[in-house]
Protein backbone atom coordinates (compact mmCIF):
# COMPACT_ATOMS: atom_id res chain seq x y z
CA UNK A 1 0.00 0.00 0.00
CA UNK A 2 2.10 2.88 -1.11
CA UNK A 3 0.65 6.38 0.45
CA UNK A 4 0.80 9.27 -1.88
CA UNK A 5 1.27 12.92 -0.44
CA UNK A 6 -1.92 14.28 -0.73
CA UNK A 7 -2.26 17.15 -3.70
CA UNK A 8 1.25 16.26 -4.32
CA UNK A 9 2.68 15.38 -7.29
CA UNK A 10 5.66 15.23 -9.42
CA UNK A 11 9.27 16.11 -7.26
CA UNK A 12 7.79 16.39 -3.98
CA UNK A 13 6.03 12.74 -4.70
CA UNK A 14 9.31 11.48 -4.75
CA UNK A 15 11.01 13.16 -2.26
CA UNK A 16 8.20 11.81 -0.11
CA UNK A 17 9.01 8.37 -1.71
CA UNK A 18 12.62 8.63 -1.15
CA UNK A 19 12.59 10.15 2.61
CA UNK A 20 10.02 6.80 3.36
CA UNK A 21 12.30 4.71 2.59
CA UNK A 22 14.62 5.75 5.16
CA UNK A 23 15.46 3.60 8.22
CA UNK A 24 13.16 4.59 11.12
CA UNK A 25 10.64 7.04 8.43
CA UNK A 26 7.50 5.76 7.73
CA UNK A 27 5.42 7.55 4.99
CA UNK A 28 3.69 9.78 7.46
CA UNK A 29 6.76 11.13 8.97
CA UNK A 30 8.23 11.36 5.54
CA UNK A 31 5.50 13.39 4.79
CA UNK A 32 5.80 15.87 7.66
CA UNK A 33 9.55 16.26 6.99
CA UNK A 34 9.23 16.94 3.63
CA UNK A 35 6.64 19.67 4.34
CA UNK A 36 8.90 21.05 6.85
CA UNK A 37 11.89 21.20 4.44
CA UNK A 38 9.82 23.05 2.01
CA UNK A 39 8.20 25.31 4.08
CA UNK A 40 11.94 26.39 5.75
CA UNK A 41 13.52 26.54 2.60
CA UNK A 42 17.01 28.39 3.62
CA UNK A 43 17.39 26.71 6.89
CA UNK A 44 16.40 23.04 6.39
CA UNK A 45 16.55 22.67 2.71
CA UNK A 46 19.21 24.52 1.61
CA UNK A 47 21.40 23.11 3.61
CA UNK A 48 20.07 19.26 3.57
CA UNK A 49 20.80 19.48 -0.52
CA UNK A 50 24.17 21.02 -0.39
CA UNK A 51 25.23 18.73 2.48
CA UNK A 52 23.75 15.27 0.87
CA UNK A 53 25.63 16.48 -2.48
CA UNK A 54 28.71 17.03 -1.55
CA UNK A 55 28.48 13.79 0.76
CA UNK A 56 27.94 12.33 -2.77
CA UNK A 57 30.65 13.37 -4.71
CA UNK A 58 33.77 13.16 -1.64
CA UNK A 59 32.58 10.50 0.62
CA UNK A 60 33.45 6.81 -0.87
CA UNK A 61 34.31 3.10 1.02
CA UNK A 62 37.55 2.73 2.04
CA UNK A 63 39.07 -0.06 -0.84
CA UNK A 64 41.11 -1.41 2.06
CA UNK A 65 38.71 -1.72 5.13
CA UNK A 66 35.35 -0.58 3.47
CA UNK A 67 34.74 2.21 5.68
CA UNK A 68 33.47 5.75 4.48
CA UNK A 69 35.47 8.72 4.09
CA UNK A 70 36.68 11.32 1.93
CA UNK A 71 39.76 9.70 1.17
CA UNK A 72 40.71 6.32 -0.11
CA UNK A 73 42.52 4.84 1.92
CA UNK A 74 40.57 6.47 4.31
CA UNK A 75 42.42 8.32 7.27
CA UNK A 76 42.67 5.26 9.80
CA UNK A 77 43.89 3.05 7.39
CA UNK A 78 46.56 5.62 6.65
CA UNK A 79 46.85 6.73 10.61
CA UNK A 80 50.52 5.84 11.14
CA UNK A 81 49.38 6.22 15.07
CA UNK A 82 47.74 2.49 14.97
CA UNK A 83 48.29 -0.55 15.08
CA UNK A 84 47.50 -2.29 11.61
CA UNK A 85 48.86 -5.78 12.81
CA UNK A 86 45.25 -5.47 14.74
CA UNK A 87 42.73 -5.86 12.86
CA UNK A 88 38.45 -5.43 14.26
CA UNK A 89 35.93 -7.29 11.87
CA UNK A 90 32.32 -5.51 12.19
CA UNK A 91 29.54 -6.11 10.25
CA UNK A 92 28.37 -2.55 9.32
CA UNK A 93 30.21 1.33 9.32
CA UNK A 94 27.84 1.67 11.65
CA UNK A 95 29.38 -0.73 14.38
CA UNK A 96 33.05 0.81 13.27
CA UNK A 97 31.69 4.06 13.96
CA UNK A 98 30.53 2.89 17.50
CA UNK A 99 33.57 2.05 18.17
CA UNK A 100 35.63 4.76 16.81
CA UNK A 101 32.80 6.96 19.13
CA UNK A 102 34.43 4.80 22.25
CA UNK A 103 37.51 5.86 22.07
CA UNK A 104 38.47 2.04 22.12
CA UNK A 105 40.39 0.76 19.99
CA UNK A 106 43.62 1.73 18.56
CA UNK A 107 44.10 -0.83 15.83
CA UNK A 108 42.63 -1.28 12.16
CA UNK A 109 39.56 -2.50 10.44
CA UNK A 110 37.46 -4.30 8.48
CA UNK A 111 34.06 -3.79 7.47
CA UNK A 112 32.14 -7.07 5.80
CA UNK A 113 29.08 -4.92 5.29
CA UNK A 114 26.70 -7.66 6.76
CA UNK A 115 26.58 -11.47 7.79
CA UNK A 116 25.57 -14.40 6.22
CA UNK A 117 21.87 -15.35 6.08
CA UNK A 118 20.78 -17.90 3.60
CA UNK A 119 16.95 -16.94 4.04
CA UNK A 120 18.36 -13.19 3.13
CA UNK A 121 20.67 -15.01 0.21
CA UNK A 122 23.31 -13.83 1.75
CA UNK A 123 26.48 -15.72 1.04
CA UNK A 124 30.20 -15.06 1.68
CA UNK A 125 30.51 -13.65 -1.87
CA UNK A 126 28.46 -10.95 -1.19
CA UNK A 127 30.51 -9.83 2.34
CA UNK A 128 34.05 -8.23 1.93
CA UNK A 129 35.17 -11.65 3.33
CA UNK A 130 37.66 -12.60 0.43
CA UNK A 131 39.82 -9.19 0.56
CA UNK A 132 39.65 -10.27 4.64
CA UNK A 133 41.56 -13.26 4.08
CA UNK A 134 43.98 -11.51 1.58
CA UNK A 135 44.87 -8.71 3.77
CA UNK A 136 45.94 -11.62 6.33
CA UNK A 137 47.67 -13.50 3.71
CA UNK A 138 49.49 -11.09 3.64
CA UNK A 139 51.24 -11.80 6.52
CA UNK A 140 51.25 -7.88 8.25
CA UNK A 141 48.22 -9.19 10.50
CA UNK A 142 48.87 -10.51 14.07
CA UNK A 143 45.35 -10.62 15.33
CA UNK A 144 41.72 -10.29 13.94
CA UNK A 145 39.01 -9.46 16.28
CA UNK A 146 35.49 -10.76 15.58
CA UNK A 147 33.15 -7.75 16.78
CA UNK A 148 30.09 -9.09 15.25
CA UNK A 149 26.61 -9.09 16.71
CA UNK A 150 25.17 -11.45 19.24
CA UNK A 151 22.04 -12.48 16.82
CA UNK A 152 22.07 -15.53 15.37
CA UNK A 153 23.33 -14.71 11.63
CA UNK A 154 26.15 -13.03 13.34
CA UNK A 155 27.40 -15.35 15.79
CA UNK A 156 27.03 -17.92 12.74
CA UNK A 157 29.51 -15.64 10.58
CA UNK A 158 32.12 -15.13 13.24
CA UNK A 159 31.71 -18.91 13.62
CA UNK A 160 32.55 -19.08 9.92
CA UNK A 161 34.84 -16.48 9.75
CA UNK A 162 37.24 -18.09 12.82
CA UNK A 163 36.98 -21.67 10.82
CA UNK A 164 38.47 -19.52 7.79
CA UNK A 165 41.24 -18.18 9.52
CA UNK A 166 42.34 -20.83 11.39
CA UNK A 167 44.44 -21.60 8.64
CA UNK A 168 46.72 -18.68 9.32
CA UNK A 169 49.07 -18.26 12.03
CA UNK A 170 47.10 -15.25 13.73
CA UNK A 171 45.10 -14.69 16.79
CA UNK A 172 41.58 -14.93 16.47
CA UNK A 173 39.47 -13.40 19.36
CA UNK A 174 36.14 -12.46 20.06
CA UNK A 175 34.03 -9.39 22.23
CA UNK A 176 33.96 -10.80 26.03
CA UNK A 177 30.69 -11.71 27.23
CA UNK A 178 28.73 -8.82 28.15
CA UNK A 179 27.67 -8.16 25.29
CA UNK A 180 24.01 -8.74 25.62
CA UNK A 181 22.14 -11.05 23.09
CA UNK A 182 20.70 -9.99 20.41
CA UNK A 183 22.58 -6.52 21.48
CA UNK A 184 24.01 -4.61 18.28
CA UNK A 185 27.19 -2.82 18.94
CA UNK A 186 25.53 0.56 17.38
CA UNK A 187 23.18 0.63 20.31
CA UNK A 188 25.78 -0.04 23.15
CA UNK A 189 27.16 2.30 25.79
CA UNK A 190 30.71 3.29 25.41
CA UNK A 191 31.91 1.40 28.71
CA UNK A 192 30.42 -1.74 27.77
CA UNK A 193 32.23 -1.70 24.31
CA UNK A 194 35.45 -0.47 25.55
CA UNK A 195 35.46 -3.22 28.29
CA UNK A 196 34.14 -6.02 25.70
CA UNK A 197 36.94 -5.14 23.29
CA UNK A 198 39.48 -4.94 26.18
CA UNK A 199 38.55 -8.36 27.78
CA UNK A 200 38.51 -9.78 23.86
CA UNK A 201 39.38 -13.45 23.77
CA UNK B 1 16.68 -17.81 45.17
CA UNK B 2 14.38 -16.39 47.60
CA UNK B 3 10.82 -15.68 47.14
CA UNK B 4 9.88 -12.50 47.08
CA UNK B 5 6.90 -11.68 49.65
CA UNK B 6 3.55 -12.19 47.26
CA UNK B 7 0.68 -11.15 48.42
CA UNK B 8 -1.29 -12.79 50.96
CA UNK B 9 -4.08 -14.91 49.04
CA UNK B 10 -6.37 -16.29 52.42
CA UNK B 11 -8.15 -13.00 52.69
CA UNK B 12 -10.77 -12.44 50.19
CA UNK B 13 -10.30 -8.58 49.19
CA UNK B 14 -6.29 -9.21 49.02
CA UNK B 15 -4.59 -8.09 46.02
CA UNK B 16 -3.34 -10.34 43.81
CA UNK B 17 0.65 -10.02 41.99
CA UNK B 18 0.80 -9.84 39.17
CA UNK B 19 -2.61 -8.65 38.35
CA UNK B 20 -4.38 -6.43 35.26
CA UNK B 21 -6.37 -3.71 36.50
CA UNK B 22 -7.22 -2.08 33.19
CA UNK B 23 -7.85 -3.54 29.67
CA UNK B 24 -8.40 -1.64 26.59
CA UNK B 25 -9.65 -3.61 23.11
CA UNK B 26 -9.62 -1.62 20.13
CA UNK B 27 -10.70 -3.24 16.48
CA UNK B 28 -9.86 -6.70 18.20
CA UNK B 29 -11.88 -9.37 16.82
CA UNK B 30 -15.50 -8.99 17.88
CA UNK B 31 -14.66 -6.12 20.57
CA UNK B 32 -14.73 -2.97 18.47
CA UNK B 33 -14.41 -0.86 21.91
CA UNK B 34 -13.94 -2.10 25.22
CA UNK B 35 -12.81 -1.11 28.42
CA UNK B 36 -12.32 -2.68 31.13
CA UNK B 37 -11.89 -0.77 34.83
CA UNK B 38 -10.40 -3.82 37.35
CA UNK B 39 -9.61 -4.37 40.79
CA UNK B 40 -6.34 -6.44 41.23
CA UNK B 41 -8.32 -9.76 42.00
CA UNK B 42 -9.16 -12.25 39.69
CA UNK B 43 -11.76 -12.16 37.19
CA UNK B 44 -15.02 -14.48 37.03
CA UNK B 45 -16.21 -13.37 33.25
CA UNK B 46 -19.35 -14.69 32.59
CA UNK B 47 -21.65 -14.37 28.71
CA UNK B 48 -23.55 -16.33 26.20
CA UNK B 49 -21.62 -18.46 23.67
CA UNK B 50 -20.26 -16.10 20.89
CA UNK B 51 -19.99 -12.75 23.07
CA UNK B 52 -15.86 -12.99 23.11
CA UNK B 53 -14.77 -14.61 26.38
CA UNK B 54 -12.15 -16.43 24.98
CA UNK B 55 -11.11 -12.99 22.79
CA UNK B 56 -10.65 -11.15 25.55
CA UNK B 57 -8.48 -13.81 27.52
CA UNK B 58 -6.45 -14.10 23.52
CA UNK B 59 -6.02 -10.68 24.04
CA UNK B 60 -4.24 -10.87 27.47
CA UNK B 61 -1.94 -13.54 26.15
CA UNK B 62 -0.70 -11.24 23.04
CA UNK B 63 0.63 -9.51 26.43
CA UNK B 64 3.25 -11.44 25.75
CA UNK B 65 5.89 -12.72 23.00
CA UNK B 66 4.12 -15.06 20.53
CA UNK B 67 1.21 -15.38 18.88
CA UNK B 68 -0.91 -15.99 21.74
CA UNK B 69 -3.60 -18.68 22.53
CA UNK B 70 -5.18 -19.08 19.22
CA UNK B 71 -1.74 -18.74 17.34
CA UNK B 72 -3.54 -16.57 15.13
CA UNK B 73 -2.41 -14.94 12.36
CA UNK B 74 -1.94 -11.34 12.60
CA UNK B 75 -4.94 -10.51 10.52
CA UNK B 76 -7.22 -12.83 11.84
CA UNK B 77 -7.50 -10.53 15.04
CA UNK B 78 -8.67 -7.39 12.89
CA UNK B 79 -12.10 -6.70 13.71
CA UNK B 80 -14.85 -6.69 10.74
CA UNK B 81 -15.18 -3.07 10.55
CA UNK B 82 -11.31 -2.36 11.44
CA UNK B 83 -8.28 -0.93 9.46
CA UNK B 84 -6.10 -1.89 12.61
CA UNK B 85 -6.51 -3.38 16.53
CA UNK B 86 -4.89 -1.75 19.43
CA UNK B 87 -4.30 -3.71 22.92
CA UNK B 88 -3.86 -2.00 26.48
CA UNK B 89 -3.25 -2.68 29.78
CA UNK B 90 -2.14 -1.47 33.21
CA UNK B 91 -0.50 -3.99 34.90
CA UNK B 92 0.31 -4.38 39.01
CA UNK B 93 3.39 -6.47 38.84
CA UNK B 94 6.26 -7.33 41.53
CA UNK B 95 8.42 -4.37 40.11
CA UNK B 96 5.22 -2.06 40.29
CA UNK B 97 2.90 -0.61 37.92
CA UNK B 98 3.31 -0.54 33.82
CA UNK B 99 1.53 0.07 30.90
CA UNK B 100 1.96 -2.44 28.63
CA UNK B 101 0.40 -1.79 24.89
CA UNK B 102 0.64 -4.15 21.56
CA UNK B 103 -1.31 -3.25 18.31
CA UNK B 104 -1.15 -4.11 14.51
CA UNK B 105 1.11 -1.93 12.62
CA UNK B 106 0.84 -1.71 9.05
CA UNK B 107 4.07 -1.08 6.88
CA UNK B 108 5.74 -0.68 3.62
CA UNK B 109 6.63 -4.38 3.33
CA UNK B 110 3.11 -5.92 5.46
CA UNK B 111 1.99 -5.97 8.85
CA UNK B 112 4.02 -6.47 11.95
CA UNK B 113 2.85 -6.26 15.86
CA UNK B 114 4.64 -3.95 18.07
CA UNK B 115 4.74 -3.54 21.66
CA UNK B 116 5.33 -0.67 24.02
CA UNK B 117 6.32 -0.09 27.66
CA UNK B 118 5.23 2.53 29.86
CA UNK B 119 4.22 4.80 26.61
CA UNK B 120 7.99 4.24 25.38
CA UNK B 121 9.44 3.89 22.14
CA UNK B 122 7.64 0.86 20.02
CA UNK B 123 9.33 -2.07 19.94
CA UNK B 124 9.00 -6.11 18.30
CA UNK B 125 6.87 -8.06 20.61
CA UNK B 126 10.11 -9.87 22.04
CA UNK B 127 10.79 -7.10 24.28
CA UNK B 128 7.52 -7.94 26.21
CA UNK B 129 9.74 -10.98 27.40
CA UNK B 130 9.00 -11.26 30.80
CA UNK B 131 7.11 -8.99 31.71
CA UNK B 132 3.59 -10.64 32.22
CA UNK B 133 3.82 -14.72 32.60
CA UNK B 134 0.92 -16.00 31.80
CA UNK B 135 -0.40 -19.72 31.64
CA UNK B 136 -3.80 -20.70 29.76
CA UNK B 137 -5.63 -23.79 30.08
CA UNK B 138 -8.33 -23.44 26.84
CA UNK B 139 -10.94 -26.37 25.21
CA UNK B 140 -8.55 -26.37 21.96
CA UNK B 141 -5.93 -27.89 24.35
CA UNK B 142 -8.66 -31.00 25.40
CA UNK B 143 -6.81 -32.94 22.64
CA UNK B 144 -3.31 -32.17 24.00
CA UNK B 145 -2.50 -35.59 24.44
CA UNK B 146 -4.22 -37.59 21.67
CA UNK B 147 -2.98 -35.23 18.78
CA UNK B 148 0.43 -34.69 17.09
CA UNK B 149 3.80 -34.29 19.33
CA UNK B 150 3.89 -30.67 17.98
CA UNK B 151 1.34 -28.83 20.26
CA UNK B 152 2.71 -30.64 23.43
CA UNK B 153 6.33 -29.96 22.52
CA UNK B 154 4.80 -26.22 21.94
CA UNK B 155 2.99 -26.71 25.56
CA UNK B 156 6.52 -27.98 27.38
CA UNK B 157 8.18 -24.68 25.86
CA UNK B 158 5.77 -22.65 27.54
CA UNK B 159 5.78 -24.43 30.91
CA UNK B 160 9.97 -23.80 30.48
CA UNK B 161 9.58 -20.27 28.98
CA UNK B 162 7.73 -19.66 32.47
CA UNK B 163 10.35 -20.55 34.79
CA UNK B 164 12.99 -19.61 32.49
CA UNK B 165 12.33 -16.25 30.17
CA UNK B 166 15.21 -16.62 28.10
CA UNK B 167 14.05 -20.19 26.87
CA UNK B 168 12.32 -17.61 24.06
CA UNK B 169 15.00 -16.26 22.98
CA UNK B 170 16.84 -19.85 22.52
CA UNK B 171 14.32 -21.21 20.59
CA UNK B 172 13.98 -18.36 18.21
CA UNK B 173 17.43 -18.88 17.34
CA UNK B 174 17.72 -22.35 17.30
CA UNK B 175 14.67 -22.56 14.68
CA UNK B 176 16.09 -19.82 12.76
CA UNK B 177 19.45 -21.53 12.09
CA UNK B 178 17.69 -24.70 11.50
CA UNK B 179 15.37 -22.61 8.34
CA UNK B 180 19.26 -20.97 7.60
CA UNK B 181 20.50 -25.11 7.67
CA UNK B 182 17.53 -26.32 5.32
CA UNK B 183 17.68 -23.32 3.15
CA UNK B 184 21.82 -23.85 2.15
CA UNK B 185 20.81 -27.85 1.81
CA UNK B 186 17.46 -27.79 -0.60
CA UNK B 187 19.21 -24.65 -2.59
CA UNK B 188 21.96 -27.48 -3.22
CA UNK B 189 24.60 -25.62 -1.53
CA UNK B 190 27.48 -27.51 0.31
CA UNK B 191 29.38 -25.05 1.53
CA UNK B 192 31.10 -27.17 4.10
CA UNK B 193 31.95 -23.68 6.23
CA UNK B 194 28.87 -22.20 6.28
CA UNK B 195 26.85 -25.22 7.49
CA UNK B 196 29.76 -26.24 10.38
CA UNK B 197 29.05 -22.23 11.42
CA UNK B 198 24.96 -23.09 11.54
CA UNK B 199 25.57 -26.85 13.03
CA UNK B 200 27.57 -25.65 15.73
CA UNK B 201 25.12 -22.79 16.39
CA UNK B 202 22.21 -25.74 16.43
CA UNK B 203 24.47 -28.05 18.58
CA UNK B 204 24.77 -25.23 21.57
CA UNK B 205 21.60 -23.96 21.31
CA UNK B 206 20.09 -27.65 21.14
CA UNK B 207 22.01 -29.17 24.28
CA UNK B 208 20.20 -25.36 26.02
CA UNK B 209 16.79 -26.31 25.21
CA UNK B 210 17.23 -30.02 25.94
CA UNK B 211 18.49 -28.91 29.29
CA UNK B 212 16.44 -26.50 30.27
CA UNK B 213 13.38 -28.76 29.49
CA UNK B 214 14.68 -31.59 31.63
CA UNK B 215 15.51 -28.93 34.59
CA UNK B 216 11.55 -27.64 34.33
CA UNK B 217 10.46 -31.22 34.07
CA UNK B 218 12.17 -32.30 36.92
CA UNK B 219 11.06 -29.08 39.16
CA UNK B 220 7.31 -29.65 37.98
CA UNK B 221 7.48 -33.61 38.27
CA UNK B 222 8.19 -33.31 42.03
CA UNK B 223 5.75 -30.78 42.60
CA UNK B 224 3.13 -33.03 41.17
CA UNK B 225 4.04 -36.10 42.34
CA UNK B 226 2.70 -34.26 45.78
CA UNK B 227 -0.75 -34.13 43.93
CA UNK B 228 -3.31 -35.98 46.48
CA UNK B 229 -6.85 -34.04 45.91
CA UNK B 230 -9.05 -34.88 43.22
CA UNK B 231 -6.55 -34.05 40.55
CA UNK B 232 -4.88 -37.14 39.84
CA UNK B 233 -1.03 -37.15 39.84
CA UNK B 234 0.48 -37.09 36.84
CA UNK B 235 4.45 -38.69 35.44
CA UNK B 236 5.92 -36.42 33.07
CA UNK B 237 9.25 -37.80 30.95
CA UNK B 238 10.53 -36.27 27.75
CA UNK B 239 10.96 -38.30 24.55
CA UNK B 240 13.46 -37.11 22.97
CA UNK B 241 17.37 -38.42 22.01
CA UNK B 242 18.87 -35.04 23.18
CA UNK B 243 16.72 -35.17 26.65
CA UNK B 244 17.51 -38.73 27.08
CA UNK B 245 21.79 -38.25 26.42
CA UNK B 246 21.76 -35.25 29.04
CA UNK B 247 21.02 -38.17 32.27
CA UNK B 248 23.86 -39.77 31.20
CA UNK B 249 26.86 -38.15 29.37
CA UNK B 250 28.01 -34.58 29.83
CA UNK B 251 26.48 -31.51 27.87
CA UNK B 252 29.69 -30.56 26.26
CA UNK B 253 29.88 -34.37 24.76
CA UNK B 254 26.38 -34.47 23.77
CA UNK B 255 26.46 -31.10 22.24
CA UNK B 256 29.62 -32.21 19.82
CA UNK B 257 27.84 -35.37 18.64
CA UNK B 258 24.94 -33.89 17.78
CA UNK B 259 26.76 -31.13 15.78
CA UNK B 260 28.77 -34.40 14.04
CA UNK B 261 25.22 -36.26 13.68
CA UNK B 262 24.09 -33.05 11.84
CA UNK B 263 27.26 -32.61 9.65
CA UNK B 264 26.61 -36.57 8.80
CA UNK B 265 23.03 -36.16 7.86
CA UNK B 266 23.51 -33.07 5.32
CA UNK B 267 22.32 -35.46 2.34
CA UNK B 268 19.38 -36.99 3.92
CA UNK B 269 17.97 -34.13 5.64
CA UNK B 270 18.65 -32.29 1.80
CA UNK B 271 16.48 -35.26 0.28
CA UNK B 272 14.02 -34.99 3.21
CA UNK B 273 13.63 -31.58 3.17
CA UNK B 274 13.75 -31.29 6.91
CA UNK B 275 15.84 -31.42 9.89
CA UNK B 276 15.86 -35.44 11.05
CA UNK B 277 17.41 -35.40 14.53
CA UNK B 278 17.05 -32.37 17.32
CA UNK B 279 14.87 -31.33 20.25
CA UNK B 280 12.20 -29.64 18.10
CA UNK B 281 11.51 -33.21 17.27
CA UNK B 282 11.01 -34.00 21.19
CA UNK B 283 7.85 -34.77 22.96
CA UNK B 284 6.16 -34.85 26.57
CA UNK B 285 5.12 -38.20 27.45
CA UNK B 286 1.92 -37.80 30.55
CA UNK B 287 0.99 -40.47 32.58
CA UNK B 288 -1.22 -41.29 35.68
CA UNK B 289 1.15 -42.05 38.21
CA UNK B 290 -1.46 -44.36 40.24
CA UNK B 291 -1.84 -46.71 37.16
CA UNK B 292 1.15 -46.18 35.22
CA UNK B 293 -1.15 -45.92 31.67
CA UNK B 294 -0.55 -43.42 29.73
CA UNK B 295 -2.68 -39.73 29.54
CA UNK B 296 -4.21 -40.44 25.73
CA UNK B 297 -6.10 -43.75 27.18
CA UNK B 298 -7.94 -41.87 29.72
CA UNK B 299 -11.88 -40.33 29.19
CA UNK B 300 -11.92 -36.70 27.77
CA UNK B 301 -13.16 -35.76 31.60
CA UNK B 302 -9.71 -37.21 33.27
CA UNK B 303 -7.20 -36.18 30.48
CA UNK B 304 -9.15 -32.52 31.42
CA UNK B 305 -8.70 -32.69 35.43
CA UNK B 306 -4.62 -34.43 34.32
CA UNK B 307 -4.28 -30.83 32.45
CA UNK B 308 -5.34 -29.05 35.18
CA UNK B 309 -3.11 -30.69 37.74
CA UNK B 310 -0.21 -29.82 35.38
CA UNK B 311 -1.24 -26.11 35.37
CA UNK B 312 -1.91 -25.80 39.05
CA UNK B 313 1.58 -27.74 39.99
CA UNK B 314 3.37 -25.21 37.10
CA UNK B 315 1.52 -22.23 39.13
CA UNK B 316 3.11 -23.82 42.36
CA UNK B 317 6.56 -24.04 41.11
CA UNK B 318 6.44 -20.56 39.16
CA UNK B 319 5.30 -18.88 42.32
CA UNK B 320 7.65 -20.11 44.50
CA UNK B 321 10.67 -18.81 42.40
CA UNK B 322 8.92 -15.79 42.62
CA UNK B 323 7.59 -15.52 38.67
CA UNK B 324 3.72 -16.26 39.36
CA UNK B 325 1.82 -16.14 36.05
CA UNK B 326 -1.47 -14.53 35.74
CA UNK B 327 -3.72 -17.96 34.72
CA UNK B 328 -5.84 -17.71 31.77
CA UNK B 329 -9.38 -20.63 32.54
CA UNK B 330 -11.23 -20.79 29.54
CA UNK B 331 -14.31 -22.52 30.13
CA UNK B 332 -12.90 -24.44 32.58
CA UNK B 333 -15.66 -24.93 35.32
CA UNK B 334 -18.05 -26.31 32.42
CA UNK B 335 -16.42 -29.66 31.95
CA UNK B 336 -15.56 -30.49 36.07
CA UNK B 337 -18.15 -32.70 38.65
CA UNK B 338 -19.05 -29.95 41.85
CA UNK B 339 -16.32 -31.66 43.59
CA UNK B 340 -13.52 -31.30 42.06
CA UNK B 341 -15.02 -27.42 40.79
CA UNK B 342 -15.04 -26.66 44.71
CA UNK B 343 -11.41 -27.98 44.87
CA UNK B 344 -9.93 -25.96 41.61
CA UNK B 345 -11.83 -22.79 43.13
CA UNK B 346 -9.56 -23.26 46.94
CA UNK B 347 -6.12 -23.82 44.71
CA UNK B 348 -6.75 -20.48 42.69
CA UNK B 349 -7.44 -18.57 45.80
CA UNK B 350 -4.39 -19.81 47.18
CA UNK B 351 -2.55 -18.38 43.73
CA UNK B 352 -0.40 -15.12 44.23
CA UNK B 353 -1.26 -14.00 40.74
CA UNK B 354 -4.58 -12.94 39.25
CA UNK B 355 -6.69 -15.88 38.01
CA UNK B 356 -9.35 -15.42 34.70
CA UNK B 357 -12.05 -17.65 34.56
CA UNK B 358 -15.07 -17.98 32.21
CA UNK B 359 -18.31 -20.05 31.85
CA UNK B 360 -22.09 -19.21 30.33
CA UNK B 361 -23.34 -19.06 33.74
CA UNK B 362 -23.01 -17.56 37.06
CA UNK B 363 -24.28 -21.05 38.84
CA UNK B 364 -20.95 -22.60 38.01
CA UNK B 365 -18.67 -20.31 39.84
CA UNK B 366 -21.08 -20.53 43.37
CA UNK B 367 -17.95 -20.07 46.26
CA UNK B 368 -15.57 -17.48 44.45
CA UNK B 369 -17.44 -14.60 45.33
CA UNK B 370 -14.71 -13.90 48.41
CA UNK B 371 -11.94 -13.63 45.75
CA UNK B 372 -13.07 -13.07 42.25
CA UNK B 373 -14.87 -10.15 40.86
CA UNK B 374 -17.71 -11.15 38.79
CA UNK B 375 -17.94 -9.50 35.54
CA UNK B 376 -21.06 -10.08 32.73
CA UNK B 377 -20.03 -9.82 29.12
CA UNK B 378 -22.70 -8.77 26.46
CA UNK B 379 -23.00 -7.82 23.36
CA UNK B 380 -22.93 -4.23 23.90
CA UNK B 381 -20.59 -3.91 26.76
CA UNK B 382 -19.87 -4.93 30.40
CA UNK B 383 -21.10 -4.45 34.06
CA UNK B 384 -19.85 -5.96 37.46
CA UNK B 385 -21.86 -8.66 38.80
CA UNK B 386 -22.36 -10.24 42.04
CA UNK B 387 -20.74 -13.63 42.55
CA UNK B 388 -22.08 -16.33 44.74
CA UNK B 389 -20.50 -17.36 48.24
ZN1 LIG C 1 40.24 2.15 5.59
Amino acid sequence: MRSKGAGAAGPIERLVDALARLPGLGPRSARRAALALLRHRESLLDPLALAIEDTRRSVHACRRCGNLDTTDPCRICTDATRDAGLVCVVEHVADLWAIERAGAWRGHYHVLGGTLSALSQVGPEQLAVAPLLARVATGDVREVVLALNVTVDGQTTAHYLAEQLAAFPISVTRLAQGVPLGGELDHLDDGTLTAALRQRR
Amino acid sequence: MSTPEAAPSTSGSAPRCPALVRLSLAGFRNHARLELRLEPRSVVLIGPNGVGKTNLLEAISLLAPGRGLRRAGLGELLGPAATAWAIGATLQGLAGVREVATALEATGRGDRRVATLDGGVRRGPVSLAGVLPLLWLTPAMDRLFVEGAGNRRRFLDRLVYGLDPAHAERLQAYDRALRERLTLLRAGRRDPAWLTALEARLAADGVAIAAARVATVERLGAALAAEDGPFPAADLALVGEMEAALATTPALAVEEGFATRLARNRATDAEAGTTTVGPHRSDLAVSYRARGTPARLASTGEQKALLIAILLGQARVASAAGLAPVLLLDEVAAHLDEARRRALFDRLAAHPGQVWLTGTEAALFAGTAATCQGIALAGDGWRMVDLLP
